[in-house]
């Protein structure tokens, strides 16, 4: 019976799909890819205040490994674009020493896999530090770089922390997706008084989003810990943020066409992680799918699994499906590569699941 | 990352027959060394570089002695000599006062009488204090606890050679930078007791203070962390033009880490105003220096970095004073880093949880905290300058005692910080989960009384 309702439901929710998504950009929409929208963040927050400086691998010179940082130091110059010999834990311990101080230090780290080297000074010395010190002294830093898959890069280069820094209490951990996303959360980032872990999306840079004048303004950003539904829908609910985000608004056109309205989630927040807007979306749809590239223990889906439990447990229809990549150290062939990762497809198998419209998978060993 | 390249500078410094500039001074025992084809292959494609070096790349003057390498002008030699790994004798070490507290020459920066006086009464101070403390340790009366027994000269007299708005970074044996800048015996103990008074709010084991107000950063358990902190924060200081420099404190044993090294290579690159201060104590825990490094101390590492640096008697106080003025002004006007290895002895154990017996002996100990002791030193000079009597050292001695149990006694009495403390401060702003975390805790303790102390803090 549940079919039939939905069946007929068909046409409602696929023109409210397109009402919405000439609402969420304005009609002036601008073309922007992520890289111009980090570059034209941190330049506009290096402008606004003299504190704000850049330190890394290649962000002087080379004008920046993935060109993030292109043309700064040739508008700041080298004090305040400072290239790094290479060690991540030096590099990260002189930015925090330099925010202990008050300045506001943005590190790149060529990939978070590199960061590893450095973490003992992201938690120990910056995100625990205003607590230990009681106060006595704030962290300003930002942690940024790319995270998570790019392409044919192998193990050492395609793990995703989200989860790692997402546990950390006194980090606050971003995940961008658009355009808009980067300006404003990097922004917020940025004037925020506690130590933030950016993550981004190598494979994310040279793609363009639309731009509206508001997000294109100097002043603009976005609140950290709210999540952003980027398409609203009735049936399931799809959570996901980076790379996947896209994926999911893929998976959700392939859905609708059979009859599953699904509404998109972008995170846009690990830490704090948005939980009233996850639970109250889920709260209407009842089914819960959640998307992640990293590996799947103890993962972000893993969290907000339990956050559903403990807040919505009597809404569900359904158990939670869980899309995280695979449980092995990333392998460099493409055809390998592409088994690892999620895929369009799996999130919308696991959508049909949720809304038992396939047959279930079998229980992982 | 860099692994090929690693490997590939492993192979060639092997085999390595190109001949090596000597070192002028320190009399270094020259090796020469073959290994045989593979030599000859390298000789043969050194010559072969030579030759294109003619091909219009910068040659210094047409001098075929000498060729501009980047970083640098370097002279050829003829001679197959490897440079030695150790210097035939110890780099010498700077001192001023003999053992009996006679200087042995002028060469000092002079301090009047009422900075020594005060220099020698927080010695005393610092000393009782660590006595005190740690025998309340042995007591039960607090958790744990880390003296600074046979450093006081380098926490005194090194405090007492910078200003107030020198940043301080510690390691953890440095309390008496802190007891030197002001902060008071009570307000040692009610962190040592993480009572309501600890303006660290009870967050940290004892030992580890911090305090703004006296530009002092809190200690961090985390080992050698905080010397690239100090040249971050002494980069930052240059950046705003100010008169001052930051100092961090490090062990023998810190400096093994990654961070030793990365910090003072930074330092020395970056130009930065920073004092790194190497007390080295001859022990990391129970291991000696002998299995910490092979290098000659800390001191000559300063060179392999760009990075001037002094060895100095760290018992002696007027040594150490002179060395970080000197240090603290070479710092700030020609903004660069300076090392100093200051050598002593850790008299006591590494901290309460250590028993130091069962890995030296006894009698080592004890010849160093009597014969060395750099408080005594310290007294004899200043008896002999006319500045100190027998009966104020009865008086120091009973008033810094009288003091520290006073400050005990008080700071055991003193509540614990109230609950809302578990929550403030991991961030700017108490996020949504953490206020509704505080929340169900004060609901439980209201509704279980009987799990919780009577006058339990809230």
């Amino acid at each position: 019976m549940l079919k039939i309702l939905k069946q007929k439901a068909v046409s409602a929710p696929l023109l409210r799909a397109v009402v919405l998504s000439s609402r969420n950009y304005s009609v002036s929409a601008k073309q922007m890819n992520v890289r111009e929208a980090l570059n034209s963040a941190l330049d506009e927050e290096m402008s606004a205040d003299h504190k704000v400086f850049l330190m890394g691998e290649e962000v002087g010179e080379y004008q920046g490994a993935y060109k993030v940082t292109k043309g700064l130091l040739q508008k700041y110059g080298p004090e305040r674009v400072v290239d790094t010999p290479i060690t991540e834990a030096g590099f990260t311990g002189i930015g925090v020493g330099a925010a202990y101080y008050g300045l506001r230090p943005v590190v790149e780290f060529m990939t978070f896999n590199f960061a590893m080297q450095a973490i003992d000074h992201i938690i120990n010395s910056a995100a625990k530090t205003n607590y230990m010190s009681s106060g006595n002294i704030s962290v300003p830093i930002v942690f940024r770089g790319p995270n998570g898959a790019a392409a044919g890069v192998g193990a050492q280069h395609s793990q995703c922390y989200a989860a790692w820094y997402g546990a950390i209490p006194g980090l606050k951990v971003l995940a961008p997706y658009s355009s808009e996303d980067a300006r404003g959360l990097l922004k917020a980032a940025i004037r925020d008084p506690d130590p933030v872990v950016f993550l981004e999306n190598e494979l994310l840079y040279g793609e363009y989003f639309p731009v509206s004048e508001e997000v294109l303004d100097a002043g603009f950003s976005i609140p950290i810990g709210k999540a952003k539904i980027e398409k609203e829908g009735k049936d399931v609910s799809i959570v996901a943020f980076s790379k996947m985000v896209g994926f999911s608004l893929k998976a959700a056109e392939i859905l609708a066409k059979d009859g599953i309205d699904a509404e998109v989630i972008n995170l846009r927040s690990i830490r704090p992680l948005d939980r009233s807007t996850i639970n109250a979306s889920v709260r209407r749809t009842n089914r819960l799918v959640t998307v992640e590239e990293g590996f799947p223990q103890h993962g972000v889906g893993a969290e907000i699994c339990a956050s559903i439990v403990e807040d919505s447990f009597g809404y569900l229809d359904a158990p939670v499906e869980r899309i995280a990549g695979a449980d092995v150290p990333m392998p460099y062939a493409a055809n390998l590569e592409r088994l690892a990762l999620p895929q369009v497809e799996d999130i919308v198998r696991a959508a049909k699941r949720a809304c038992y419209r396939s047959v279930p998978m079998s229980a992982a060993a | 990352m860099g692994l090929l390249g690693m490997m590939n500078l492993s192979s060639w410094s092997s085999c390595f027959s190109q001949k090596q500039a000597s070192l002028s001074g320190n009399g270094r025992i020259p090796h020469a060394f073959f290994c045989n084809r593979q030599t000859l292959f390298i000789s043969r494609r050194f010559e072969s570089v030579k030759a294109d070096v003619q091909l219009g790349s910068l040659r210094a003057a047409g001098d075929p002695q000498v060729l501009n390498f980047p970083g640098g002008i370097v002279k050829f030699t003829p001679e197959l000599k490897f440079l030695s790994d150790f210097p035939e004798e110890r780099i010498h070490c700077y001192r001023v006062l003999d053992g009996s507290g006679q200087p042995i020459s002028n060469n000092f920066v002079q301090i009047d009488k009422d900075v020594a006086v005060k220099m020698y009464k927080d010695m005393v101070t610092f000393q009782t204090m660590d006595t005190i403390f740690y025998e309340a340790q042995r007591q039960g009366r607090i958790s744990f606890y880390v003296t600074a027994i046979g450093e006081e000269a380098i926490n005194i007299a090194s405090a007492a050679a910078l200003k107030m708005d020198d940043i301080v970074f510690p390691q953890y044996r440095e309390a008496g930078v802190l007891l030197w800048r002001g902060f008071a015996l009570q307000e040692f103990a009610n962190q040592c007791f993480g009572n309501k008074g600890d303006n660290g709010k009870g967050r940290q084991m004892p030992a580890h203070y911090g305090s703004n107000k006296h530009n002092y950063v809190t200690v961090a358990s985390t080992v050698a962390t905080q010397i690239p902190h100090a040249v971050g924060a002494a980069y930052s200081l240059k950046m705003d033009g100010r008169d001052a420099c930051t100092i961090t404190y490090f062990g023998d044993g810190g400096t093994s880490t990654g961070d030793f090294h990365a910090a003072l290579n930074f330092a020395a690159v970056m130009e930065a105003p920073v004092i790194l201060f190497c007390r080295n104590n001859g022990w990391a825990i129970s291991t000696p220096v002998s299995d910490q490094f092979r290098s000659d101390g800390i001191v000559v590492r300063g060179q392999a970095y760009g990075v001037r640096s002094i060895r100095v008697d760290g018992n002696d106080a007027l040594a150490v004073f002179s060395a970080v003025h000197v240090a603290r002004e070479m710092a700030i006007s020609e903004s660069r880093p300076v090392l100093i290895e200051a050598l002593t002895y850790r008299a006591g154990h590494h901290s309460t949880s250590d028993d130091s017996s069962k890995y030296r002996p006894i009698e080592e100990i004890e010849w160093w905290r009597a014969a060395q002791d750099p408080v005594a030193r310290f007294r004899k000079w200043l008896e002999g300058e006319g500045w100190w009597t027998a009966q104020s050292e009865i008086e120091i001695r009973d008033h810094a005692r009288q003091e520290v149990l006073h400050a005990i006694q008080v700071a055991e009495k003193v509540d614990k910080p109230a609950i809302r403390e578990i929550f403030t401060d991991v961030y700017d702003v108490p996020p949504s989960n953490l206020r509704d975390q505080e929340k169900s805790l004060r609901e439980a303790v209201d509704r279980h009384p009987q799990d919780y102390p009577p006058q339990f803090p809230l």
